[in-house]
This record gives C-alpha cells, sequence and structure tokens, in this order.
C-alpha cells in the first residue's frame, strides 16, 4: 500500500497526459447511444400522456397496428405485473413495481409526458405517425405541481395505494410518502438562549440536469430468450438490474453495452426505455432503437425536485451557532423518492451545531419521478443555510468567511444527523477562500448602470464508496489494457489508468483502458455520487498490486529464484541479492510469452464510506436594478479535493458544477402552466446558461488526502454545484440591499423584490 | 414530419405560381431557421416547401444614396458585413447582430422574420422605425405594405394565396437621423425578446426632433409601431424630459401577456426603460 506520505515524489498523479478517449471524441469517431446501427433496424415512438393527472381508461392501438411499416405495438399491460419490491442503486434506490408504472402507465397517468404506449415501425417518421394513431381514454384528474398543493387538505391524491411512513407512524390517503427527523441536544431550549435567531422560508422550482444527450436505448430479444441492451448510461450493471427486475428475468439474461455517454449528473441512473425496446423486440423479432426528443427528456425524464424548505438557527453572543431547525420538503414527481435523505446529511454538514432538529418529507407531486442530479438534495438545502448563515453573521457584524471559521465543522465534528466526521477540510477551504486574491481584492467598478455585489457561500457533499472491479492485462509490448465496469462520464478512463500507472510506475499513455460490457468487465456500482475515481481507482490500486505479485513469480521462473528474492521498486524489477539482474516492466512484458503466457489480475473494493468534501465559493456579480438582469463578472471557487489526481479534469469538473449551480441560481426553473404541464420545454425557453454568460471561474484546490484511499483521492465533481445559489443570493443582497428567498432570481423576481413590478 | 417535395424555382413568377397553387399547403424556404424547426414540430403539414433562395431579386442588396432594397432572403451576415449599410441603418445592425446566434445569423434574414411574424420577431421592430416598406409580389401583380402594417397576429400577415415577400425598401434618412433597437432577455444569447424597443430621430436644421418613431415587439399580438409615444416628440428638444414623457406614453400603448418568459406588468416596466434607453442612443447616433 502506498503511504500518503509519499504524496511528493508521484510521476503520474497530478500530471495531465493526454486522455485516452480524446482523439476519438475530438474527432466525431466516438460511439454514443443513439450511433448503434444493427442489422434490421427498427425505431420506436412513445405515446404520452397530455394530461398531469388522469385516470387511463383505454388504450386502443387497433389503428397504428394497421399502419404500413408498423411492426410492433405495445402499452404497459405488455409488462410484466409485479410486486413491490427495493433495488439499490448505492445513490438512490427504486421501487420495481413503481419503476415499471413509470416507464409505462397501466393505471393511472400521473405527470404530462407520462409514457403509456409504443409503435416500432420501419423508420422513426412512420413510428411518430402510427404512434399518433393510438387511441387513448382518459379521466382527468386535478394535479398538484407543489409540495403546498400536494400536502393541502382534500389534495387529489396521487398514488392511492402509497401508505406514508410519517416518522414510523403509517398514514394513508397522503401525498406525503415520508418524514424523517434527526434530532440532537435541545434545540428548542438552545433558541430561547440564543443572542440571534433567523429563521427563514425557501423556495426553489424544479431543474433539469440539462445533458446534451437525450436518453436512448437499444435491445434485442432474441430466440434464447436473452436480452441485450446499448444505452447512454452512468452504469450499466445497474441498467441491467433494472431492466432485468421490470422484465422479470434473471440479471444473467441481460447483457448491457454502455456507449459514451454525453452527460448524466445523475440524470442517466434511472432507465426509460430499455424494457420498452426490448418488449417490441421480442413482439416483433427485430432490433428496437428509441431516441427521446429534447421535450420528453424535460417532461419524463428524471430533474432534480423543487420544494419549500425553511431553516431557523440561532448564535449566542459570541456568534457561536448553537442550535439548528429545518424542515425540508422535495417533491418526488409522481413516484416517492426525491433527494431529501441526501438533503437530511448535507444541510448542516459545514457547521458544529450542539442542538439540531432536521425534518425531511418526501411528497409526490404531478411531476416527472425525480432523480439524483449532481449532489442530489444538497444544493437546496445550501441555499437556505447559507443564506441564513450570512444574516447572522451580518447581525454579529462579522466578516462571513470568519463566522464560518468560528462555527466550522472539524474531524471529529458530530454531523446533524449523527454521523462523526473523519478528517476533513472545511476549515482549510475557509482559510484558502480567505487568503484568495478574490476575496481580498475591491469590489471594483461596475459596467455602467449597474451595481455591483460580492457573495460568498460554503456547500458539501458527503461521497459515496461502494463495489467496483478492476482487471488488467499485460500485453507482449509493456502496454496494458485496463477493463472497467464504471462508465466514463468526465474522463474516469485516464484517472484511474494514471493510479494503476503509478504503482507499476509506468507512463499513463502505457495504458488502453476500456468500459466493459456487464459480461467483459468486473462487477461496478453506478458512476455517480463522485465515487469513480476513487472506488474504481481503488480497485486499479488493488489490481496494479496484484499484478506485481503475478509479475515476481515470473522473474522468479526467469531467474530460477524463489519469489522472495525479488522486488519491485520505481517500475522495475530486481532480485534483491544480484544487482545484475533487473528488469523494467517493458522488458519483462517482452518475457511473458515464454514464462507461461499472458499476466492478468483483478482488484475489487465494496467501500464503506468515503471522505466528504467541502467548498467555499466567492462571486461578484453586476445587476441592472432597473430591468433585473444580473451578469456575474468573477468567480472563485475553493474546494476540498483530497489528493488531486488529473489537475486539469478536477479544475473542469469544478467549473462545469458552477456553471450548472449559476444556472440554478439565476434563471433556470420547470416553468408550470395552470393545466400541471411544463410549459418550457426546450433550451431556447429553459434558460441555460450559455458560454457568454459564464466569466472565467478561478479554481482554488486544496488537498486535504483523504486517509481512506491509498492515494488520498477524495470525490470532487459534486461540492462544487452546492454553493453557488446562495452565493449569487449574497451578492444580490450586496448590491441590493435584498435578501432573496426564492429562486431562481432570475430578473422578473429581482424587479418584484425592488418593488418596481408587481408578482 | 410527413415527406414533402422540394422545389427550387429561378424566378419570381414561377414561385409564384407553386405557392399559388399549393396554397397552405406550400410554404417559402430562406434560411429555413424557423421553417424547418415548426414543419419537424408538427406545425405544418405541407406538401411543399418552395426554396426561392435561387431567385435573383430575393438575394438582392441595393445600397443607393437614397434607399436601400434588401431582398427577402438576405441573411443578417450580408448587412453588418457591409459598412455603409451599418452607417445609415444602425437599428437594423442591432437586430442583425443580435438574431439567434452567429450561426442563425448566416442562414437568416429580415425577410424571413418579417414573414414569420411572431410577436417577438427582432427584426420587424427595427424595420418600422427606418420607415421601411413590404413589397409583395403575386399572381395578379405586385403591392408595397408599409411593415408596420404587415403582420395582422401572432404568425399571420397580409400575404395572401399565392402571394411572397420579394424585398424590403427603406429611405436613408441621412445623417441627422440616429436609430437603434434593443431587447430584453435574461441570458446574454440564444433567447427570446421579453421585451423589445426600436427607436428612431430625425433632427430638423434648429437640432429639434423632426420625426420620431418607437416600436415595440413581445408586448402585444403583433410587433406595435407606437404612434402616439412617437408623435408626442416631434418638435420637441431632445432632451431627458421629453424621452421620458415618450417612454411613460409607449407604456400605454403595449398590451403584453403573461407567460414563461415574463409577467405583463414586467413588459410594461421593460418597455418604459428601453424605450427611454433606446432613444438616448439613437440621439447619441446621430452624427456619429
Amino acid at each position: 500500500m502506498v503511504n500518503v506520505s509519499d504524496s511528493k515524489n508521484y510521476k503520474v498523479i497530478g500530471t495531465n497526459p493526454i486522455r485516452h478517449d480524446g482523439y476519438d471524441k475530438v474527432t466525431g469517431r466516438a460511439v454514443y447511444g443513439a450511433d448503434i446501427k444493427l442489422p434490421g433496424l427498427i425505431w420506436a415512438s412513445i405515446v404520452r400522456s397530455p394530461h398531469a393527472h388522469a385516470v387511463l381508461k383505454s388504450v386502443d392501438t387497433s389503428a397504428a397496428e394497421k399502419v404500413d411499416g408498423v411492426f410492433a405495438v405495445m402499452t404497459g399491460k405488455d409488462l410484466p405485473h409485479l410486486a413491490d419490491s427495493w433495488i439499490d442503486h448505492g445513490e438512490g434506490t427504486e421501487n420495481v413495481a413503481w419503476s415499471s408504472e413509470n416507464i409505462m402507465a397501466t393505471k393511472k397517468v400521473l405527470y404530462k409526458g407520462h409514457a403509456v404506449a409504443a409503435v416500432a415501425a420501419k423508420d422513426r417518421y412512420v413510428a411518430d405517425y402510427a404512434a399518433s394513431k393510438i387511441k387513448v381514454e382518459y379521466e382527468e384528474l386535478e394535479s398538484v405541481t407543489n409540495v403546498e398543493d400536494a400536502t393541502k387538505e382534500g389534495a387529489p391524491i396521487l398514488l392511492e395505494d402509497l401508505v406514508g411512513d410519517h416518522i414510523g407512524k403509517k398514514v394513508e390517503k397522503t401525498n406525503i410518502a415520508s418524514v424523517t427527523r434527526h434530532e440532537f441536544g435541545d434545540p428548542d431550549k438552545a433558541f430561547q438562549d440564543a443572542e440571534h435567531v433567523v429563521e427563514r422560508t425557501f423556495t426553489l422550482q424544479m431543474v433539469h440536469q440539462g445533458y446534451i444527450e437525450p436518453h436512448n436505448a437499444t435491445a434485442t430479444w432474441d430466440e434464447e430468450g436473452r436480452v441485450k441492451v446499448w444505452t447512454s448510461t452512468q452504469g450499466a450493471f445497474p441498467v441491467r438490474t433494472s431492466t432485468a427486475a421490470i422484465l422479470d428475468m434473471d440479471v444473467s439474461k441481460v447483457k448491457v453495452t454502455p456507449l459514451e455517454i454525453g452527460g448524466g449528473f445523475g440524470g442517466k441512473i434511472p432507465i426509460y426505455l430499455e424494457p420498452v425496446c426490448a418488449t417490441l423486440s421480442k413482439k416483433s423479432g427485430r432490433p428496437v432503437k428509441a431516441v427521446m426528443e429534447r421535450s420528453n427528456v424535460f417532461q419524463a425524464s428524471g430533474p432534480a425536485p423543487g420544494g419549500t424548505i425553511t431553516v431557523k438557527m440561532g448564535t449566542d453572543k459570541n456568534g457561536k451557532l448553537i442550535a439548528a431547525d429545518t424542515s425540508i420538503k422535495l417533491e418526488a414527481g409522481g413516484f416517492p423518492g426525491a433527494a431529501v435523505g441526501a438533503a437530511v446529511q448535507c444541510i448542516f454538514a459545514p457547521y458544529e451545531i450542539a442542538n439540531t432538529r432536521i425534518d425531511g418529507y418526501d411528497i409526490v407531486v404531478n411531476k416527472p419521478k425525480s432523480a439524483a442530479y449532481r449532489a442530489p438534495g444538497s444544493p437546496q438545502a445550501a441555499f437556505a443555510t447559507e443564506t441564513v448563515v450570512n444574516e447572522l453573521a451580518d447581525l454579529h457584524g462579522m466578516d462571513p468567511v470568519d463566522f464560518r471559521l468560528l462555527n466550522a465543522s472539524k474531524e471529529g465534528t458530530r454531523r446533524a444527523d449523527g454521523v462523526v466526521f473523519p478528517v476533513i477540510g472545511n476549515e482549510e477551504v475557509l482559510d484558502a477562500a480567505k487568503a484568495s486574491d478574490h476575496w481580498k481584492s475591491e469590489l471594483g467598478t461596475p459596467m455602467k448602470g449597474r451595481i455591483r455585489g460580492r457573495g460568498v457561500a460554503s456547500g458539501y457533499w458527503f461521497n459515496v464508496g461502494l463495489k467496483s472491479t478492476v482487471n488488467l492485462t499485460v500485453n507482449t509490448d509493456g502496454v496494458v489494457a485496463l477493463v472497467e465496469g464504471s462508465t466514463d462520464i468526465g474522463g474516469t478512463r485516464t484517472s484511474i489508468s494514471m493510479q494503476a500507472a503509478e504503482i507499476l510506475g509506468i507512463p499513463a499513455t502505457d495504458f488502453r483502458p476500456t468500459v466493459g460490457d456487464t459480461e467483459t468487465a468486473g462487477y461496478a456500482d453506478v458512476t455517480g455520487g463522485s465515487r469513480t475515481t476513487y472506488a474504481t481507482g481503488f480497485a486499479a490500486v488493488k489490481a496494479a498490486e496484484n499484478l506485481i505479485e503475478v509479475l515476481k513469480e515470473r522473474c522468479s521462473i526467469i531467474w530460477s529464484l524463489d519469489k522472495q528474492d525479488i522486488d519491485f521498486e520505481n517500475g522495475t524489477f530486481f532480485a534483491t541479492k544480484d544487482p545484475e539482474l533487473k528488469f523494467t516492466f517493458k522488458q519483462l512484458a517482452a518475457n511473458l510469452d515464454s514464462t507461461g503466457g499472458p499476466a492478468a489480475s483483478s482488484g475489487s473494493v465494496d467501500l464503506e464510506s468515503a471522505g466528504g468534501a467541502f467548498g467555499t465559493h466567492i462571486v461578484d456579480l453586476d445587476v441592472d436594478p432597473d430591468t433585473g438582469k444580473t451578469d456575474i463578472v468573477r468567480y472563485t471557487a475553493v474546494q476540498d479535493v483530497g489528493t488531486v489526481i488529473y489537475p486539469a479534469y478536477c479544475r473542469g469538473n469544478i467549473q462545469g458544477g458552477v456553471v450548472q449551480g449559476i444556472g440554478w441560481g439565476l434563471n433556470e426553473e420547470y416553468f408550470m402552466k395552470d393545466d400541471g404541464s411544463q410549459a418550457n420545454t426546450s433550451y431556447l425557453d429553459y434558460r441555460m446558461p450559455t458560454a457568454l454568460d459564464m466569466p472565467n471561474i478561478d479554481v482554488i484546490m486544496v488537498e486535504k488526502p483523504n486517509p481512506g484511499h491509498p492515494f488520498g483521492v477524495r470525490g470532487v465533481g459534486e461540492v462544487p454545484i452546492c454553493p453557488p445559489i446562495a452565493a449569487i443570493g449574497d451578492a444580490l443582497h450586496d448590491a441590493l440591499g435584498k435578501r432573496f428567498y426564492d429562486a431562481p432570481m432570475k430578473p422578473g423576481r429581482i424587479l418584484n423584490v425592488l418593488g418596481k413590478i408587481s408578482d | 414530419m410527413q415527406p414533402f417535395a422540394y422545389s427550387a424555382p429561378t424566378t419570381l413568377e414561377e414561385a409564384v405560381e407553386i405557392l399559388d397553387k399549393h396554397g397552405e399547403k406550400a410554404r417559402p424556404l430562406a434560411g429555413g431557421t424557423d421553417l424547418l424547426v415548426q414543419i419537424r414540430g408538427g406545425r405544418f403539414d405541407l406538401d411543399t416547401v418552395v426554396d426561392i433562395k435561387k431567385i435573383p431579386e430575393l438575394n438582392e442588396i441595393s445600397n443607393g444614396n437614397d434607399e436601400l432594397v434588401l431582398g427577402a432572403a438576405v441573411p443578417c451576415h450580408k448587412l453588418y458585413d457591409d459598412p455603409s449599410i451599418s452607417k445609415s441603418y444602425p437599428g437594423l445592425i442591432d437586430a442583425a447582430t443580435l438574431i439567434g446566434s452567429i450561426q442563425i445569423q448566416s442562414r437568416s434574414g429580415f425577410g424571413g422574420n418579417l414573414c414569420n411574424s411572431t410577436p417577438s420577431a427582432d427584426g420587424i421592430a427595427p424595420l418600422i422605425v427606418h420607415s421601411a416598406v413590404a413589397n409583395i409580389q403575386g399572381k395578379s401583380g405586385s403591392r408595397s405594405v408599409p411593415v408596420e402594417d404587415f403582420c395582422t397576429g401572432p404568425g399571420s400577415n397580409v400575404l395572401g394565396k399565392g402571394e411572397m415577400l420579394v424585398s424590403i425598401t427603406m429611405p436613408n434618412k441621412g445623417d441627422k437621423f440616429g436609430a437603434a433597437y434593443e431587447r430584453f432577455i435574461p441570458r446574454n444569447e440564444m433567447d427570446i425578446a421579453v421585451a423589445a424597443v426600436g427607436a428612431s430621430i430625425m433632427l430638423d436644421s434648429n437640432g429639434k426632433i423632426a420625426e420620431a418613431k418607437i416600436a415595440l415587439a413581445s408586448v402585444g399580438p403583433t410587433p406595435i409601431f407606437a404612434t402616439k409615444a412617437s408623435e408626442s416628440l416631434k418638435g420637441k428638444e431632445p432632451n431627458e424630459a421629453a424621452f421620458k414623457e415618450a417612454a411613460s406614453i409607449a407604456k400605454s400603448e403595449c398590451s403584453p401577456i403573461e407567460d414563461m418568459r415574463g409577467t405583463a406588468d414586467q413588459r410594461k416596466h421593460l418597455v418604459e426603460v428601453l424605450t427611454e434607453r433606446m432613444l438616448i442612443k439613437s440621439l447619441e447616433r446621430i452624427g456619429g
């Protein structure tokens, strides 16, 4: 095992080699899910509900079946009828019966865009035409699209058979799927003793991850009863698990081949199309492909929940936080499972507070079933907590970074949901933010007619570990073939190869890494939870260490020595008692065929904890008080990243999270119409930031190695989306003198808060 | 999307013949940046798409001393690439540089923007403040319509069966003239106006306002020529008080709706803010 204290001597770790997938991606040769072509391929088109909430009375497919060029038609009744059962993907669990109903409804439609039938035809145009011939009879119901409406007395009930668990109490006829409580100390008494107490209620809207590539799947169901799937996903093995469960077959009957993926951010963990394509293939005998239109990606995939969060925090006379209380109500969408559990873990994590109460509500509403989105639940939680923290710092007349340092959680601090922190970098991040050029700089002069403000906020994500496998094979030219089961969203083929390369003492470019399918790669959980460079990297380290043992045996054969007389250092195998006997990795590789053939190894991990990470962000923005237009003019993200494997990726990952957080804070939202449908189902009106809306984002990486990993890796990708919403709100307050409690802080809302227009 | 025929006539007569024959089942194609999206979105069920880019008159740009004639198929970038047009028709250039994106501007133009006739069209308000006239060819002859009278509702206009826009003509108002157009969008590109205002000012020899025009977009069923606000400036000194009064009148001349892009109140407020800003900018551009 490599000692963390050796970190200064790394040869590969901390460099920026050419990424292994780079050439294919910049030349357009990389094969994504929608690129797959198979002999006899036909196209699927999905019929979707025009209503947000309705009873599905009947589906008449007869006219569609008669359309020339149609090969198969299906409804939800063609999927197996399943009882409730739970599967765990690490970052979120799913009830298979609900997932099946989400993939194709049989009883009720619970959101606009909910699938009710599908057609497979010779091309997508014929399929779309035939789909339009399917007659669906609905009995419309009143819809509820936010947590307040869904929990009102007399609200329409979405799921008749849902039994809510409200802090241990079973409740029927409810839209509140669960209520949880975490309580420590005596917050009510502590608030009575407090010098200052601030209580605010925040609202946030549903937002989408906004990946460029729409969901897609291609499937065959062969005569042997085996299903093969090609798709863009965050986890081939989880797709196999979900598809097999929904089709009610053993996992080994399903083979999933992951293709290159054009973004996921959590949204490509659930499945939508795979069982549909498989079923249509079973009926038609042909490979069937489906690709979602963007409007369907918005309306019928898995966005992040909006909701209502109340946070109350109190301080003593010295500005020390002594009590905190929150209720977090998040909208799950049509089926239970908002990211409320994760929000609960994150909401007070940056602070040491003796008396805390956290109530979490998972509430079903007539919107698409929410899914993970980059630190699920944490950006919403951070908007609330960080805004209140900034208000308390103001009340104490303290610098907001100093206020955070005074109250910072550290190793040994009990997180408000009970977990005790291991080694974390929260204080080091705050110190670095305080020492940054940005924090020390003057605000500068805004553009004409604008007012400039500066804001600050922190954020946290716990990161996850889970299961990963890496397999290595040495080629005779000394190049190592690496097969991993973790799909590569952000460059992990390289970050994982680098960790094995460091152990083997060879360059990262001497690796040929591949993301395998579910029958060539060892098992890996989802690429999510910021776990891949950490956990799959850990597996690569183990595989490399195992490979060294295999190669030492080969040396012992060649040199006719005992294995214990052979050592390995700096990429060289040598006999401890004879300095003349040595091989570089490459020289030994050339001798493999005569010593027993290929050398191969494997490494697997199942990691319990991952070591959470913290970020503190500083933003300067210019706001036009007459139009409400906001421009971000300077941004600095400071983050605890553990040991940096690939600095350019690390920086890019943090910048990407910041961009998404800025979009969430300024303009992005599901704009809901009175009929319960989303109005803005295209990028024209969903208003994600464009390149022209972004300044350069400065990144300060604080390396606090994670003692739970051989190189000290910590997950990086999720923390950076957490602070921006609150940081933007704080900067608007600095500019305009008004606090913002509702996101997004779009121009109309800014004018409204300034009293220039009505709501 | 259903299959349709593609035709590319080379004369006006031929194009009008095809459009007349197919009626609502045919649409002219210039840049296609609106039409193709609309066909895919199921807005039209067409038999024929008539590509008009091979007709010489529709590609004409004639920038004379007295007027500018702009063929209906001329894309935006050809305007801002020509310094002589930029100087005399600044309001037009403001729009040409912000429609869609650079990629869109290489295909789309003012002709298509006018015929698409959306309330939020970035091209129409600037044409109005430049006193532009639409030249239309039909089977039975040609006619001209002031641009402010061209649109009749969201997506509808005065073009009858078999009629097509051939060109847009606007006068060169000399060096005592300035114009400007700006839309409000929450982002910095790739967006539809929440509200937008075009303005122009022509000064007389005493430095007073001889003529002013104000046009509004995204705040009613069609782009709006704000005649009362425009008239209010006539004969006045071009100063803050006059501009503020005109901006206040313009606000009362619009009838916005509330939708995902903004509330009615927000749009009215923006009309007032932008009108004053565009009048100031128009004045600054005189002689510049």
